[in-house]
């Protein structure tokens, strides 16, 4: 029983001195973005490989669960005579919550483990040691302008993933179900709100954007600088924003729309 | 008029990792204008050295000066000025592997400098011209032998024609041509360049032939220094041990055993 107490308090404390660095390194990080602001290549070359490389995976998957959205809806509302706000459902169901969400997972598949293996792998080879030896600052040279490519690619991917999801619905609802082409889009115009609906999912695509990014460079500065430990690394930086990603969305949700 | 004091001053210089004790009580003088090299067995923190020297670790206890300098109370600022008159050759090379060679070696011009492309050209191939690999500056870093990688490493670590250079194991694992231009571009530089050496090593037959000034290093403490030929002529057993190789003597070849081979072999707790 002693044994088991020593464990979970030697966890408990390992976890909260993790948090801790995590967090001087995001103080860090902030500090360095201005620094990144003056040299805007460094950012664009991130923002290539973090975002557009994203693109395809975005684009695919946002059309399937826009598709897939449209045939379970239409089952649904069909039962209750209501197929004309099968579009109203597809959005609301992708700018409030699939955008985002479903997004921000693929994100930190894609593009976080790709920044935690590359950090991590430039920590194993010494690159970033010598780097500071060259008396050159890896947190502002390296670090800051992925997390900023991060920051800015997020949003704009979710918004991609809804809107290309809405097509998704579109082509099913519209063109195979054969529900009225006018009534998909007007609904749609008519009840989704601009700031209720989509200003709300860009703040959760921003603030998902910004953990699975933090949580990406971390692992790769922090990571053991050997194989395995950049491996365990990698593995942990998707695990670990799922669970942040999913436990956000639960918290700004009740946050957002609970008093409706 | 020359400057006679040492360019680094090591004092009682304590270091520990985790529980682990690696230095207790450092003391060296690293002297302008030489090639000093530090040795000892692996595992005695010779690395940890260089990192603390370069400011990347902080002793426990104890001070080091560069250049009048207390390297270890800097801030990060300060330090990362001082770091711009060192340089280090570490073991890997450290090139960053998604640029060229040219682009490795021209790396800190361009983040320390605002020179014009051509006046960056102009020194990247004079760098590259003195280790050898001018004719190599388009190749990627993955194209490299061990041994050509750590040439380039040295001429992106004289980039900025820096006071000093650390160069950590610069002769593990190479092959004896390797070896031989290594040899030779460390004390051709130090003496073309004017610039003091820190050599850590373990190959004692390269570093001594290229030393002016050796540290023997083991367990946390400096066992001796002296000049390469005092060194030889030392009748410090350990030092003897090492300087030749031995496979016994005061570091045993054993690795102490709770029980004696004859208790081992005849016990029954397999």
């Amino acid at each position: 029983m002693m044994d088991l107490l020593q464990r979970l308090g030697v966890t408990s404390l390992s976890m909260l001195e993790r948090l801790g660095r995590g967090s001087v390194f995001f103080l860090n990080i902030l500090l360095s973005i201005p620094s990144v602001l003056v040299r805007p290549r460094l950012l664009f070359a991130q923002m290539y490989s973090v975002g557009v490389l994203s693109f395809s995976l975005i684009v695919i998957s946002g059309l399937f669960v826009g598709m897939v959205l449209a045939l379970q809806g239409f089952y649904t509302l069909s039962d209750f005579g209501a197929e004309g706000m099968l579009g109203v459902m597809v959005a609301a169901s992708l700018v409030r919550e699939l955008g985002p969400v479903v997004a921000a997972l693929l994100f930190a598949g894609r593009a976080g483990s790709a920044l935690t293996a590359e950090i991590g792998l430039m920590k194993a080879t010494e690159q970033l040691s010598g780097m500071e030896m060259m008396a050159v600052d890896p947190v502002a040279r390296i670090i800051a302008p992925r997390f900023l490519a991060g920051l800015l690619s997020m949003p704009l991917l979710a918004t991609l993933f809804s809107a290309i999801g809405v097509l998704g619905g579109y082509f099913i609802g519209v063109g195979l179900l054969g529900i009225d082409e006018g009534g998909y889009w007007s609904q749609m115009q008519a009840k989704i709100d601009f700031s209720e609906d989509i200003l709300n999912g860009l703040i959760k695509s921003v603030v998902f954007g910004l953990v699975v990014t933090w949580i990406a460079v971390f692992e790769g500065y922090d990571a053991i600088p050997t194989s395995e430990g950049v491996s365990r690394a990698t593995t942990q930086t998707v695990v670990h924003s799922a669970f942040a990603v999913l436990l956000l969305d639960f918290i700004l949700t009740a946050l957002m729309f609970g008093d409706n | 008029m020359t400057d006679n004091t040492p360019l680094i001053k090591i004092r009682n210089v304590h270091f520990s990792r985790g529980s682990k004790l690696i230095f207790d009580g450092v003391d060296m003088d690293i002297q302008r204008g030489k090639v000093t090299v530090i040795m000892g067995p692996s595992g005695t923190g010779k690395t940890t050295l260089l990192k603390l020297i370069g400011g990347q670790l902080r002793p426990s206890v104890g001070s080091i000066e560069m250049d009048g300098k207390a390297i270890h109370k800097l801030k990060h600022n300060e330090l990362y000025q001082l770091r711009k008159k060192m340089g280090m050759l570490f073991q890997s090379g450290a090139l960053l592997t998604d640029i060229s060679v040219f682009e490795n070696v021209a790396f800190p011009l361009r983040e320390h400098t605002q020179l014009s492309e051509s006046m960056i050209r102009h020194l990247v191939l004079m760098k590259l011209h003195a280790v050898g690999l001018r004719g190599a500056r388009d190749l990627m870093p993955a194209e490299l032998s061990g041994g050509m990688a750590r040439r380039v490493a040295l001429a992106r670590a004289i980039a900025l024609d820096p006071m000093m250079i650390m160069y950590d194991e610069p002769f593990t694992g190479q092959d004896p041509i390797s070896m031989g231009v290594l040899v030779r571009l460390i004390r051709m530089l130090n003496d073309a360049l004017g610039l003091s050496s820190i050599v850590v090593s373990h190959d004692v037959k390269e570093a001594c032939a290229i030393a002016d000034y050796v540290y023997l290093v083991s367990g946390g403490k400096v066992i001796e220094h002296g000049t390469p030929a005092q060194l030889a002529a030392s009748d410090s057993q350990w030092s003897q041990q090492f300087m030749q190789g031995l496979a016994d003597g005061p570091v045993p070849f054993h690795y102490a055993a709770a029980k004696t081979y004859a208790d081992d072999l005849m016990g029954v707790d397999v």
